[in-house]
């Protein structure tokens, strides 16, 4: 057992401060060290973005991110997208439109959705499926996913 | 993997003394998306992780139409795609950071990265060459600087010695009537190593090609220059018979492996093909 | 709330006759319901089936809350990992674990000899059966690796990445043993032997020596030598396939607790806990009733989440260690460690008279079992020819032992590569007889009454339908414009089980229901259950809250497997919903002071006369008639329920690359009745993009060590979004008269059909006639280039 490191970041707008290894991925912190198990791990290599989260307002692969990497950062999890209880326009537009099954890799598409959404809000169906091809599906073969973000983005802007 | 070490330089010089002290058990760690992959599945292994993108050089981002571009080794890819005047001045370095992974590798993936995990099917490298790039090194002895073409020596391997580390990349600036563009095959859309990379950059002068170059990717152990195929283009005219015959050039050139990505012959077959179409948008970015 | 959805894509056809059907299928639902039988013949209009509720569990995997395994945390947790071999085939000649044991943080250790010796028992499991001796060696090797990736030993510690680096402490000696990984190599006399117990099985005619064909299936109708001899037109062709997975996101997980009281707990990633518990239980020898398996939300599953690997692993750690223990598997494990589905080599013959009927048929059909006997085949002899009215008929089958992974279900196991030989020949027939594919098969479509050549004769199926509607789809009508384009279609099948299934229900004051059911739910079954339980009583969808049971909590249930689980366990739920209705009717007659057959019930209240009580009205009765209400159900519905598909695709193809785009995609099927037309079509869609993928890129990639060489998401290359069109879906609705709403299994059928349909289309578009999986670029590339040499 390695020798634990202190680490101070924002996650989900609340300040944390968390104990880790030199060699425990942001996702393994997330979900070990801080309970946060929104995020999943499908792969741990970069490859499904089950375990995307918002780095700094970017999304990143949480397993290709290091725990002590999030000193100082702002980190935002599935966790955090619904708030004051209300869920977020993408979460409604998910349950409404069917796009999800198994549901694991639901978590990563919905916050890579949000940050796609936040950058561009008319994002056309291209965009959408060029931007979210980081993120691996197997259930659904994508259509209801890339109709429900179609469908948040225009909640969104009419909003 | 075994626990390690962290340590987050500051400057040039820590990083350098860090590195030079520990040798081959010190890692790099810039955007992580292949260091991080490699030490968990017991690619590289290390005791110290020294993370570089506090360190001010490393990130530097700078572009002048008349000094050219000045881009720090750990910049992450987004920044480049996103910077509409360098997507512009290097259009085949913008095509190849769009397509290094997905979104969220891009969030974090630098060029400075893939040019130092030094795969044969870097995606970025074909490119870098293409524009004529050059690589800023410092180390114990200080800085040096050597053309990309010349910076990775074998699968994973580079020139980096001891102690040194990439700094940034240095790109000429634009010349007037130039054009670039970087494409690869891959079997999906998305999410994909290059079963061969080409980048091609071209400028023309009173209607003909003056100079040309062709950097090539999976196709050799390391990404490498066409130089047969590059010297062929000066002086001929931009057209689909010059390109089909730098593309058979090229073909000479390569001597690819079969493997789960292709067989040899198809990739053969392929090199030919990507760089009479990296040419010809190459050209038609020029305004051939 | 707002109201569900956007229009869909999906348009449900009811032909005149199948609207008589639904009548039927109404009014003998309406008869089972409250007793009487209503003389006048109306459409039914369903409350709830055919709406699209939001899902039950939603809110929790939109908000990142669901439990899946691998969330899961008891005090105490500690975690393992497996040691696995790097040999395709070797003998085991020790295991030296000591050094792991003093690796700091370690808390225990096993390998084979902790396992006690399980006779060669065969389990059925439900959907397949097991020989358990094979499945307790294939999780833990005791003499032998049979495959790269066959686990050897495993190691407990305080976190994972301690477990992880005391298990390359682990010192294995192997002695190699030579490999074969491809199923004809395999077959031959010379071949390396996998087993020495294994002799073939030819329909119950057992080999005398030991050899990798553990089973040579046949069957037969009519007379095959006859039947060629009156063809007009033969074509025979030869096909290969390679292994695929299943390539759920979510890789296996186990949590368990081996208790001090010898209780032993398991939470799994398994798509049936009953069987999980049997299969653990007869691993380690204990009886089921010590073992309890808590099902947690399943990331996927598709087959492949039916065969235990992790859980006696984990089970034997905790007891050795006295703490709970938590396995997960990397993605390279699940690629390596687990049941993808069989490679194959097919060759099929079929003959057709000029006038475009087909009058014979024959297959030779060998596929790899992995290694250990017991893989797909049987199913894939079965659906074959499936799809056809075809009177003279033989298929031989071959379960080859392989140094692979043992294959597992795969959605519709067996059938897609079936599908993909025999499709493929009924295109070209087509092409030879200038017929249109869809004509073609409409003129040879099994129906009612056609015998399948393993004997059993279709009740109503919708075949014809769904092809007649494939051919009105926009899709089918529209032209097809551009160079290098081409459009396929091709059908697919699967049959859909029943078995078992159990449900209970306990009804709420306030009128609602708490359901819990036993089938895992992996794509949102538990609304499609749910909603015909709130059908049944008159309710609406959101008044049910269901839930799924651990093994101590609800009656048996099998698998979430074969399609089954909206058809049986929907079918337990309806029943459940008589049987509170029975009750409910008791309380009504004591209220009114009548007898209780004279209260009816009809679309959620309860009359007598001119005396009425809804059910919400009722249920708040309850404490005072006597207290709650429970309702209960355990069915096992036989046979098969028998889901018929068609697919569309136009694709273009790169004619210097050979790349495969997929232009449009269209996906026809009959579900019988959707029970939710969005989940249905989600089936459909899915389970093309997989066929998609499986037909395009996906294959285990061996090297001649018989490596996989090819372990990642990054290079197994599984669909993009950026891969596929939206799949454009169309429903059709021929019930099943098997079920009293019509439900018919809708989730295997839509794999079938794929790399048929798309190896027509890139015929049509390129010329070139693939018979290879997966058409990857290059393979394409090479076709065309020696078309254009000839």
């Amino acid at each position: 057992m390695g020798k634990k490191l202190h680490v101070t970041t924002t996650i989900n707008g609340e300040q944390v401060e968390f104990l880790c290894e030199a060699r425990q991925s942001l996702l393994e912190v997330l979900r070990d060290v801080l309970g946060l198990t929104g995020a999943k791990e499908g792969c741990n290599n970069g490859n499904c973005g089950a375990c995307t989260v918002l780095f700094d307002g970017l999304p990143v692969d949480s397993c290709l991110v290091l725990g002590v990497e999030a000193e100082g950062a702002t980190i935002q999890t599935v966790e955090g997208i619904a708030c004051d209880g209300r869920l977020h326009p993408l979460q409604q537009c998910f349950l409404e439109g069917a796009a999800l099954q198994c549901g694991v890799c639901t978590p990563g598409f919905l916050v890579a959705a949000k940050a796609l959404l936040d950058k561009h809000p008319h994002a056309t169906e291209e965009q959408i499926r060029f931007e979210l091809s980081g993120n691996l599906c197997r259930c659904t073969g994508y259509d209801k996913i890339v109709r429900a973000v179609m469908e948040a983005a225009k909640e969104m802007t009419h909003a | 993997m075994k626990d390690f070490e962290y340590a987050a330089a500051a400057t040039l010089d820590e990083a350098v003394s860090l590195l030079a002290a520990r040798g081959e058990r010190a890692k790099i760690l810039a955007g992580g998306t292949d260091i991080i992959v490699q030490l968990r599945e017991g690619l590289r292994e290390a005791d110290l992780v020294v993370d570089v993108k506090k360190i001010p050089e490393i990130m530097t981002y700078r572009f002048d139409p008349a000094s050219g571009l000045s881009l720090g080794a750990a910049v992450p890819c987004y920044r480049i795609y996103e910077d509409g005047d360098v997507a512009a001045a290097y259009p085949a370095l913008a095509d190849a950071a769009r397509i290094i992974g997905g979104w969220q590798i891009q969030s974090r993936a630098s060029i400075g990265g893939n040019l130092c995990n030094s795969s044969p099917a870097a995606d970025s490298i074909p490119a870098l060459i293409a524009l004529g790039a050059a690589c800023k090194i410092a180390g114990p002895e200080g800085m040096r600087s050597v053309p990309v073409e010349q910076f990775c020596t074998s699968p994973g391997k580079n020139v980096l010695r001891r102690g040194e580390l990439l700094v940034s990349i240095q790109f000429p600036p634009p010349a007037a009537k130039s054009g670039s563009h970087y494409l690869r095959f891959i079997p999906r859309n998305e999410m994909d190593i290059a079963v061969v990379g080409a980048g091609a950059w071209l400028r023309m002068q009173d209607g003909v090609i003056a100079e040309g170059r062709i950097g090539l990717a999976a196709v050799a152990p390391t990404p490498k220059l066409a130089e047969q195929a590059s010297r062929f283009l000066a002086g001929k005219p931009a057209s689909e018979e010059t390109f089909r015959q730098a593309g058979e050039l090229a073909r000479q050139s390569a001597s690819p492996i079969s493997d789960m990505r292709g067989p040899a012959q198809y990739r053969l077959h392929l090199v030919g093909v990507l760089t009479r179409r990296a040419l010809a948008k190459a050209a038609e970015r020029a305004g051939a | 709330m707002k109201s569900p959805l956007r229009k869909n894509k999906s348009k449900r056809l009811p032909s005149k006759a199948n609207r008589r059907s639904v009548r039927r299928a109404a009014q003998a639902a309406r008869r089972s319901t409250n007793g009487r039988t209503n003389g006048r013949a109306k459409v039914p209009k369903f409350k709830v089936l055919g709406t699209r509720p939001i899902r039950h569990d939603g809110a929790d995997k939109v908000t990142g809350r669901a439990i899946y395994t691998a969330d899961v945390k008891l005090a105490g947790l500690i975690h393992a990992s497996m040691v696995r071999s790097p040999h395709a085939h070797a003998r085991i000649v020790s295991i030296d674990t000591s050094a792991a044991e003093k690796y700091p943080g370690v808390l225990a250790v096993v390998t084979g000899k902790d396992f006690p010796n399980v006779a060669d028992k065969i389990a059925e499991l439900g959907e397949g059966a097991v020989n358990l001796a094979h499945l307790s060696a294939n999780c833990m090797a005791k003499d032998k690796a049979l495959y790269k990736g066959h686990a050897v030993a495993a190691v407990a510690a305080a976190s994972a990445l301690d477990a992880a680096e005391a298990a390359k402490l682990i010192q294995v000696q192997y002695e190699p043993l030579p490999a074969v990984t491809w199923v004809l190599d395999a077959m031959k006399e010379d071949a390396p032997l996998l087993h020495d117990d294994v002799y073939t099985d030819q329909m119950g005619k057992v080999g005398k020596k030991p050899s990798n064909v553990a089973k040579h299936l046949i069957f037969e109708i009519g007379d095959v030598k006859k039947g060629f001899a009156s063809a007009d037109l033969v074509i025979e062709r030869e096909f290969k396939t390679q292994t695929v997975h299943q390539g759920y996101i979510e890789p296996h997980a186990a949590v368990a607790l081996w208790n001090a009281d010898g209780h032993l707990t398991i939470y799994s990633a398994t798509q049936g806990a009953f069987t999980c518990r049997q299969q653990t239980a007869e691993v380690l020898q204990v009886p089921v009733s010590q073992v309890t398996v808590i099902p947690c939300e399943i990331g996927g599953g598709f087959g492949g989440k039916i065969s235990i690997y992790l859980e006696p692993v984990a089970a034997m750690l905790s007891k050795k260690s006295g703490r709970p223990v938590k396995m997960t598997m990397t993605r390279q494990e699940v690629f390596e460690g687990t049941g993808p589905t069989p490679a194959s080599f097919m060759r099929v013959k079929l003959g057709a008279k000029k006038n475009g009927k087909l009058v014979a048929g024959e297959a030779w059909l060998a596929y790899d079992a992995g290694a250990y006997p017991g893989g797909v085949i049987g199913p894939g002899c079965m659906c074959v020819f499936s799809c056809y009215d075809l009177p003279n008929a033989r298929v031989d089958g071959f379960d080859v032992c392989v140094n692979k992974p043992q294959t597992k279900a795969y959605r519709a196991p067996g059938a897609t590569h079936a599908a993909f030989a025999c499709e493929t020949i009924i295109d070209e027939l087509a092409e030879a007889l200038k017929m249109d594919p869809i004509d073609f098969r409409l003129k040879n479509a099994a129906k009612e009454g056609t015998r399948r050549v393993d004997g059993p004769v279709y009740p109503r199926i919708g075949l014809v339908e769904t092809l007649q509607a494939a051919k009105n789809t926009p899709h089918y009508k529209s032209k097809l414009t551009g160079k290098n384009r081409g459009r396929g279609v091709a059908c697919g099948f699967w049959f859909n089980i029943g078995l078992k299934s159990s449900a209970s229900a306990s009804v709420e004051p306030d009128g609602t229901v708490a359901l819990v059911e036993g089938s895992t739910d992996i794509g949102g079954t538990r609304t499609s259950v749910a909603m015909q339980l709130a059908e049944t009583l008159g309710i609406p969808a959101e008044d049910v809250h269901p839930k799924v049971g651990d093994t101590d909590s609800i009656g048996y249930t099998d698998v979430t497997g074969g399609s089954r689980v909206t058809f049986a366990t929907g079918l337990a739920a309806y029943q459940c919903g008589l049987d509170i209705i029975r009750q409910m009717s008791e309380r009504a007659a004591m209220l009114w002071d009548c007898k209780p057959q004279q209260v009816k019930f009809d679309a959620g209240v309860f009359r007598n006369g001119r005396k009425s009580i809804t059910f919400k009205e009722l249920a708040a009765k309850l404490p005072e008639t006597g207290g709650g209400i429970i309702g209960r159900a355990t069915v096992d519905p036989q046979g098969a329920t028998n889901g018929f598909g068609a697919h569309i695709a136009d694709v273009e193809v790169d004619p210097e690359t050979g790349k495969v785009t997929i232009l449009r995609y269209t996906a026809v099927q009959d579900a019988g009745k959707a029970v939710h037309p969005s989940y249905v079509e989600g089936q459909m869609q899915g389970g093309a993009t997989q066929g998609i993928g499986w037909a395009l890129n996906e294959e285990y990639f061996y090297n001649d060590q018989g490596r996989m060489t090819n372990a990642s998401f990054l290079d197994y290359r599984m669909p993009t979004a950026l891969d596929v069109p939206m799949i454009e879906t169309v429903i059709v609705e021929v019930p099943n008269p098997a079920h009293p709403y019509g439900v018919r299994g809708v989730g295997e059928t839509p794999i079938v059909s794929p790399p048929a349909t798309i190896a027509s289309a890139i015929y049509h578009a390129a010329g070139v006639r693939m018979r290879e999986l997966p058409m990857a670029p290059y393979k394409v590339c090479k076709a065309m280039m020696e078309k254009a040499s000839m």
